[in-house]
């Protein structure tokens, strides 16, 4: 498990469902199909509405056109991120797309399910809420052992809940790896 | 110590405890698992990743392959995905798996089934599980799509999950699941004649909102829960995904059971009920009497509002459909308003399966057989002007771009569906009214959002539609 992680943010809003995260019509790929996965990376985010696209400012593309990965790294939600469909292609895609970590106030619990048994992001949770605190484009430091966020753009530090229960899981990169490790299921 | 609720009941059971408390690590026993064509394939991909190219399913007996998402279109890819479960299908022998035979690789739309009644094909998961009898009591149901939380309303421990989780437990048999704390709806009185389920789970979502509910069960109890019929209880644990809902339940009583002892492929199920000493994490209380009409506006399904107090809004398309509102007595409800009138708006009408749409052939609008001089239900619908589509999830979640009734471009919209966040039903900028099938049908008549009581003047009878 990475205990840092740098890059940019991405600053969405509240309620973002997975449907605006992979919209239906792009379902049609198969993730199981090297080809056909890095298709989720390109539409990823592409279902936002255009003016909340990249808060504050809106209509930043998550990816550019033609392009299959976001220079973006690091996702900033506010309440209940992922809520909606179950599809493990939201997680799926925001990682494809380049995404390490995502840090919201919380989450709809597949896709923080998703996102931690299928080993694809953090999906870490902020004690304040950073929406407003963030802007698109600020560079940030995740450390994990210090359980802070730094936003190095604009010289502040926000605190990080522990991942609790799930930690084990993450650490083993997945639930698969988790289940080999405490001798659940055969080594591969 | 404490007693438990029907969910941690069920949890503590298939973990092989005496007692669970919410917050609770468990690994259980799944009893079933259903995919479809849109979850099936990524699902697959991992299952034989992680388990090895030769790898068996931990009981061919309990995994259901109902491909409903996207099978009406002319997207090559869709028809590949669903020639992936086929070979998946033969290759593990499976013994539940429902057909669209009408894809037939040839490219192109695909002509859909001419009679429902003679197609393997069986439209919308979540309907279908229940009418080939996978659901059942006190057992736990999990399925790649979020609205799987639909088969609490038979008294079991229904949730989605993700195409890992499935895979992990198509390889094993069990998942791991923190136990949740259930919150407690509890309807009194019998439900008013203008008046679904849908206005309900409305008012409830519209309440607690969208994250009302997270990691949390929701159960809907009282004598207002008796008096609705099994088919609009569905709709109720349909939608406790929408807030945010880990699962839905409802009480067993003799509408579950004669439904299930007539339709379950299994002979026994165990009847799980909550002890008097059950601890809820909150509990709220309605008199149906008092309810009205209710609607989600644009675009979540906690902006609630009253159907009255939206009657300037002016409609585009109506569409009545999907796993929440295209049962048959949805459709019932709904042609009893469109009855002999012209609807003003295109209005799309999507039964949820084909069981559904074989009932609106051979049921009148009092939902018994009909006679030979008798319109269908169907006929009803077809009279007022309604455009009916073969059934499937169809628009509901949008789809290829050339699903009938997808919104294609920023239009207004009232549906019996389930969501409507930006882009749910297609064009990120169309607006996107939740609505029951009585209000959907109201406004299909006026082109505005109508509440039903405009027109609904007796109670609706749904006669033996989806009883047994
Ligand atoms: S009908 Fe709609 S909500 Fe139901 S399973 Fe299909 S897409 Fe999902």
């Amino acid at each position: 498990m990475e205990m840092v992680i740098t890059g940019r943010a991405y600053v969405m809003g509240d309620n973002i469902d997975t449907d605006q995260i992979i919209p239906a019509q792009f379902l049609s790929y198969n993730p199981s199909d090297p080809e056909e996965r890095k298709y989720f990376g390109r539409y990823a985010n592409s279902g936002v509405p255009d003016g909340q696209m990249g808060l504050p400012d809106g209509n930043i593309r998550f990816v550019p056109d033609n392009a299959f990965r976001s220079e973006y790294a690091i996702v900033i939600g506010g309440k209940n991120f992922g809520c909606g469909s179950s599809r493990e292609h939201a997680p799926l895609a925001l990682a494809e797309a380049g995404v390490r970590a995502v840090i919201a106030e919380f989450y709809a619990r597949i896709f923080f399910r998703n996102s931690v048994n299928g080993g694809y992001l953090l999906p870490l949770e902020s004690v304040e809420r950073l929406v407003e605190v963030i802007q698109t484009g600020d560079e940030l430091r995740i450390d994990l052992n210090a359980g802070v966020v730094e936003n190095l753009t604009r010289k502040s530090t926000h605190k990080i809940n522990p991942l609790g229960d799930v930690l084990p899981i993450v650490e083993a990169g997945g639930v698969f790896a988790y289940a080999r490790q405490t001798g659940m299921i055969a080594a591969k | 110590m404490p007693g438990m609720t029907i969910t941690e009941k069920i949890l503590a059971k298939k973990s092989g405890r005496s007692h669970v408390r919410p917050g609770d690590n468990v690994w259980v026993n799944v009893d079933v698992l259903m995919t479809h064509d849109v979850c099936g394939p990524g699902t697959i991909g991992i299952f034989h990743e992680e388990f090895g190219k030769e790898a068996k399913v931990w009981d061919r007996d309990r995994v259901v392959v109902i491909p409903d998402h996207y099978i009406f279109t002319a997207d090559g890819k869709c028809h590949r995905n669903v020639q992936i479960l086929r070979d998946f299908v033969k290759a593990q022998g499976l013994k539940y798996y429902y057909d669209p035979d009408f894809i037939t690789g040839e490219p192109g739309f695909p002509n859909p089934y001419k009679d429902p009644t003679k197609t393997s094909y069986k439209g919308v998961c979540h309907k279908a599980l229940p009418e080939e009898g996978h659901v059942r009591p006190g057992e736990i149901l999990l399925g790649t799509d979020s609205h799987t939380c639909t088969a609490g309303a038979f008294g079991q421990f229904a949730t989605g999950v993700g195409n890992t989780d499935a895979a992990f437990t198509l390889g094993t048999g069990k998942t791991w699941l923190k136990v949740p704390a259930t919150m407690k709806f509890k309807f009194h009185g019998e439900i008013p004649a203008y008046l679904t389920a849908k206005d309900l789970i409305l008012a409830v979502i519209g309440q607690i909102g969208v994250d009302g509910a997270t990691y949390r069960s929701m159960y809907f109890t009282g004598d207002g829960i008796g008096s609705l019929t099994l088919e609009d209880r569905m709709t109720l644990t349909n939608m406790a995904i929408e807030a945010g809902g880990k699962n839905g339940v409802c009480d067993v009583d003799d509408k579950t059971l004669a439904y299930v002892r007539n339709r379950s492929n299994v002979p026994t199920w165990d009847i799980v009920e909550e002890d008097a000493n059950a601890e809820y994490h909150s509990t709220f209380e309605w008199d149906l009497s008092t309810m009205e009409p209710m609607v989600a506006k644009p675009h979540s399904p906690d902006n609630k509002d009253l159907a009255r107090n939206c009657r300037h809004v002016k409609l585009d398309q109506a569409y009545l459909g999907s796993c929440t509102g295209g049962k048959i007595t949805d459709m019932i409800f709904a042609a009893n308003i469109l009855k002999g009138q012209k609807v003003k708006i295109k209005t799309w009408v999507v039964p949820g399966s084909t069981e559904v749409h074989a009932d609106m052939k051979r049921l009148n609008l009092r939902g018994v057989p009909k006679d030979s001089n008798e319109k269908s239900i169907e006929d009803v619908l077809a009279d007022a002007g309604c455009d009916i589509a073969p059934s499937g999830c169809g628009a509901c979640l949008g789809g290829p771009p050339d699903t009938m009734g997808r919104l294609n471009s920023p239009i207004t919209c009232i549906s019996s569906t389930n969501r409507n966040f930006p882009g749910r039903m297609g064009d990120k900028r169309a607006g996107v009214y939740l609505a029951s099938p009585l209000t959907v049908a109201a406004s299909a008549l006026t082109g505005y959002v109508t509440d039903p009581r405009e027109y609904v003047t007796h109670k609706i009878e749904t006669g033996t539609a989806g009883v047994v």
